[in-house]
């Protein structure tokens, strides 16, 4: 099942009523906050409750690398034909940062809503869109809250005068409340409170003059929201991780922190004894080193970091590829190079990732694109990993991982864990012994043993440096090479192994497309915008692992032009495809680039295929 | 040439019936007369000696000389010499996947004090239960003799370049930053070293041995202080060292004024007879304070500083299930479908 297939089963659309056009569950919220104001509570509440009443949202946290002071947005995305990618025009801003409210009003289109602090007079600034003025202060002092937590409850309020303009179901938003704070009863009457203020106020103060209403529709049952980080911490638990070695790197760190509260919760056994060891390391070297030194040793094991933590751990990279062991390394990208933008999203780590060490190197990369595949890819990398003896890195990225996704319930996994070539005391007693590099399958992926086997022929010598069959000490050229050429051999077996990518589309089209993880969205989106307005039909194949398999290359010689739409400068996902590829076939493709730190939506990519397409006919 | 018909001598065995072969490595690639040969024979009889089963042993290494030397002792036990500095991290990822497995790690002077010094700060830290041989030779030989950073300050390179810059001394380092058992010998003192390491081999925690093991090729001459010479000159014991293995069921008289005993975690015991007149092996600030000390007199003090049988060690620490994190069965690390489905339930 595909994402673009998932969404699209409502039927509201736009009609006309007392002569204002209604825009019915099509169109954007932008909430501007102060970092640190404690606002995640009140945007994920409108969030959910505009989701309970079955109208597909995205919400995407745009934040900057700060605790507490910078600006900070938040966008909801409500949108009935189920696009959930980024939608860069904002139709209601709620503007609570008096900072950024004057350029935030500025650069709305006209018949924009601008929700608003009274004492801000932003409906000075221009008289093409619609200004709710709100005293929010004032709203705030009569929910009775005291002082210190009136800041808190502000954000609340814009939760009740949103739900009065945008006619979302008020006993949807207590429902919402209520879960939210399923375990404090009083918080919850307290938000809920300043939740009808602002209601009551709107209702009785406010009229409605812009189009933007939710109304109900059946487009949501049966799925959840949630975040890629949970998503993949779940897959990791599902796979059975017991040791977890990390360091904590924004956007990666809710991977770990959100495992640890899975772990405890179901990975304690009766006697209150864990099955597992997670250790918060002193840097990345460590994390990875401790990833290692447990895969080695048989564990399940795994680090999360991002791009300044994943340039630590080239050296061990190698290493893990180089003496074969396994581990699961989740990279959840954010821009370099260097520090780049701490908070903002990318996929420029493709290609320092595939071939992550000196030497030649060559790693397994899991490319999910949904939240559902962080869960299953979280739950494959280890399979794969201990089925190829080798790191495996998922490379996902901060606006899968740190933002709200709907989704399709995940499925239990039911395929049993599988661990590899690994021989034990009477298998080595039947074989005599055994050599740690040779492949005896033809599969190139040879037999190891663990720690702490019991025959005295089941020890031998892991090292980065140059070995044998044996795993002996080696400087001989032909040891070198074979032992290269046997890893070369490992990676195409890894082929056959890991997921293949997805293709949509009629398979007719002389156009196709390739993405991969977070670019998804953007493309399924892009892809009726070029059919609706420019009649130009493609098909679509998304990336999902890597090495390529041969899906890829068929469909690359099944089109005429190809479209890589990735998100980063250098054209990366391109280029490791032109290595792959057949030289002839390589002219096909051009190159669509969205890299300035936020998520990509399909505006910024289907002029670019539009306008060559144009030029191709 | 004829000899006269003897019968074969019985093979000597150690209480576990494993002879001394069974304890070999293979044949080492080291300089002739390099203290880490020596050292690697007293690691090699420790085992031995112990009757600890080879398969039960993790022999973990970084890079350099010293790091080469875990092939060179008990091949039957199972070896990682990985990345330089690394081995800190790698040893405590190993040790947490099983922890039933005994670990020693073998590094040297630039491995751990240069570029190893921010993982042997946490691996000390975290009391990780293993032993680790830092083989001190105040000189990189792998690269061909540059300094390290536990050359002292005034000593001199083969080449005439003096050392100054002070030496780190990784011992008073060790016992500040929580190991539990931190000592120094000298490679060629094999009494004291051979106590050492059995004693080391009963105890729980960071094992922290700093062996002054001399570079006969780039750091064994006039003016180095990682010498055979100097130290033949300048070792100055703490306390003699006497040790009684829990399987030895016999009672040796002691002298409580004079000797220090201490029961290690598997009932062995360790005796220290004191030759410092201050010297007491559970108090920190005096051990650190003897040590800087002994190094402003230009000795080497030997012996072991410091032992604390009660802090618990990481892996005790983690409270992890008794059996190996590794191998633990699909039914206790993959949580039910019931599991599941609540989770998938609280994001509806």
């Amino acid at each position: 099942m595909t994402t673009s297939q998932l969404l699209v089963q409502g039927q509201p659309a736009t009609q006309q009523v007392g002569g204002v056009n209604k825009i019915v569950n099509d169109f954007s919220i932008q909430v501007a906050t102060v970092n640190g104001s404690g606002s995640q509570s009140a945007n994920s509440v409108l969030l959910r409750s505009i989701f309970s009443m079955g109208v597909p949202v995205s919400g995407k946290n745009l934040f900057p690398s700060n605790i507490a002071g910078l600006p900070t947005w938040y966008t909801i995305r409500v949108s009935k034909q189920g696009w959930v990618a980024r939608k860069t025009d904002i139709d209601i801003l709620i503007a609570m940062n008096p900072e950024t409210a004057r350029e935030d009003v500025l650069a709305l289109g006209a018949g924009a809503a601008v929700i608003y602090d009274e004492s801000l007079k932003l409906n000075e600034l221009r008289d093409d869109v619609a200004f709710y003025a709100v005293p929010f202060d004032q709203l705030a002092a009569t929910t009775g809250a005291d002082a210190k937590l009136r800041k808190l409850i502000k954000n609340m309020v814009y939760v009740g005068v949103a739900a009065f303009v945008l006619k979302i179901d008020m006993e949807k938003v207590e429902q919402t409340v209520r879960k939210q704070f399923a375990k404090k009863v009083k918080a919850a009457e307290l938000n809920l409170n300043a939740v009808r203020v602002g209601y009551d106020y709107a209702a009785s103060t406010l009229t409605k003059q812009d189009p933007y209403v939710v109304e109900p529709m059946n487009a949501t049952d049966g799925k959840i929201i949630i975040d890629g980080n949970s998503a993949a911490a779940m897959g990791a638990m599902f796979a059975g991780v017991t040791v977890v070695s990390w360091y904590p790197i924004t956007p990666s760190s809710s991977v770990v922190e959100n495992l640890i509260d899975y772990m405890k919760r179901y990975r304690v056994e009766k006697d209150g004894k864990a099955s597992f060891a997670i250790v918060q390391a002193e840097d990345e070297l460590a994390a990875i080193g401790m990833v290692l030194g447990a895969g080695w040793a048989g564990a399940r094991s795994m680090t999360a970091s991002s791009g300044p933590g994943i340039s630590l751990m080239a050296e061990f990279a190698g290493l893990g590829y180089y003496a074969e062991i396994p581990g699961v390394i989740f990279d959840i990208q954010r821009t370099g190079p260097s520090t780049g933008l701490p908070t903002r999203t990318s996929q420029a780590d493709l290609s320092f990732v595939a071939g992550l060490s000196h030497g030649d190197t060559k790693h397994v990369i899991l490319l999910p694109g949904t939240v559902k595949e962080c869960f299953e890819f979280g739950i494959a990398a280890f399979d794969l990993a201990e089925q190829l003896q080798t790191p495996v890195f998922v490379l996902s990225d901060l606006d899968l991982g740190m933002n709200n996704w709907m989704s399709e319930p995940f499925e239990y996994p039911e395929k049993p864990l599988q661990r590899g070539k690994v021989l034990n005391a009477k298998q080595l007693g039947e074989l005599g012994g055994f050599a740690r590099y040779k492949d005896v399958d033809g599969d190139a992926i040879p037999y190891r043993t663990l720690p702490g086997t019991d025959h005295p022929a089941a020890a031998y010598f892991t090292r980065g440096s140059g070995h044998n069959e044996k795993a002996l000490y080696s400087e001989r050229p032909e040891d070198y090479e074979n032992n290269m050429m046997r890893l070369a051999r490992k990676f195409e077996t890894a082929a056959t192994l890991v997921p293949k990518p997805i293709i949509e589309g009629k398979g007719d089209a002389k156009a196709g497309i390739i993405a991969f993880g977070t670019s998804h969205f953007a493309v399924v989106e892009c892809r009726d915008q070029l059919e609706r307005e420019s009649q130009i039909s493609t098909d679509y194949l998304r990336v999902r692992a890597y090495p390529f398999t041969q899906e890829i290359r068929d469909f690359v010689a099944a089109h005429e032009r190809i479209y890589v739409v990735e998100q980063n400068r250098d054209a990366q996902l391109l280029n490791l495809l032109k290595i792959d590829l057949d030289p002839a076939q390589v002219v096909k493709l051009h190159s669509v680039l969205h890299f300035n730190g936020l998520p990509i939506d399909a505006r910024s990519i289907t002029p670019a295929i539009a306008s060559h397409e144009g030029a191709s006919k | 040439m004829s000899t006269p018909a003897v019968t074969p001598k019985p093979i000597k065995t150690n209480r576990i019936g494993l002879q001394i072969l069974d304890y070999r490595g293979g044949k080492t690639t080291l300089c002739a007369g390099c203290g880490h040969n020596a050292i690697s024979e007293r690691i090699t009889e420790a085992f031995y000696e112990m009757g600890i089963q080879p398969e039960r042993v993790m022999k973990m290494s970084g890079i350099g000389c010293s790091s080469k030397s875990p092939a060179y002792f008990m091949s039957r036990s199972f070896s990682f010499n990985s990345v330089h500095g690394r081995m800190p991290s790698v040893a405590t990822g190993a040790l947490l996947a099983n922890k039933t497995m005994r670990s020693i790690g073998v590094s040297g002077d630039g491995d751990t004090a240069s570029i190893g010094m921010g993982q042997f700060v946490h691996f000390m830290r975290r009391n990780v239960p293993m032993i680790y041989i830092i083989e001190d030779n105040g000189v990189y030989g792998l690269t061909k003799g540059q300094f390290s950073a536990t050359a002292d300050i005034g000593s001199k390179l083969k080449t005439g370049v003096v050392n100054d810059l002070p030496a780190i001394d990784i011992c008073a380092l060790a016992i500040q930053l929580g190991a539990t058992f931190v000592g120094r010998s000298f490679s060629g003192d094999k009494k004291q070293l051979s106590t050492m390491l059995k004693a080391a081999l009963s105890h729980q925690g960071t094992v922290l041995l700093d062996v002054i093991s001399p570079c006969v090729t780039f750091n064994d001459h006039e003016g180095s202080t990682k010498s055979y010479k100097y130290m033949q000159e300048h070792e100055d014991a703490v306390g003699e060292i006497g040790f009684v293995p829990y399987f030895d069921d016999i009672a040796i008289e002691y002298d409580p004024n004079t000797t220090v005993d201490v029961q290690l975690h598997d009932g062995s015991h360790m005796r220290l007879r004191k030759l410092h007149e201050s010297y007491d092996p559970t108090d920190k600030v005096n051990a650190i304070k003897m040590l800087m000390e002994t190094h402003e007199k230009g000795e080497v003090l030997t012996g072991v500083f410091y032992v604390d049988t009660q802090k618990t060690d990481f892996t005790t620490l983690l409270n992890m299930v008794d059996e190996p994190l590794a191998t633990l069965s699909e039914d206790r690390t993959r949580p039910s479908r019931e599991v599941l489905t609540s989770i998938m339930q609280a994001h509806l």
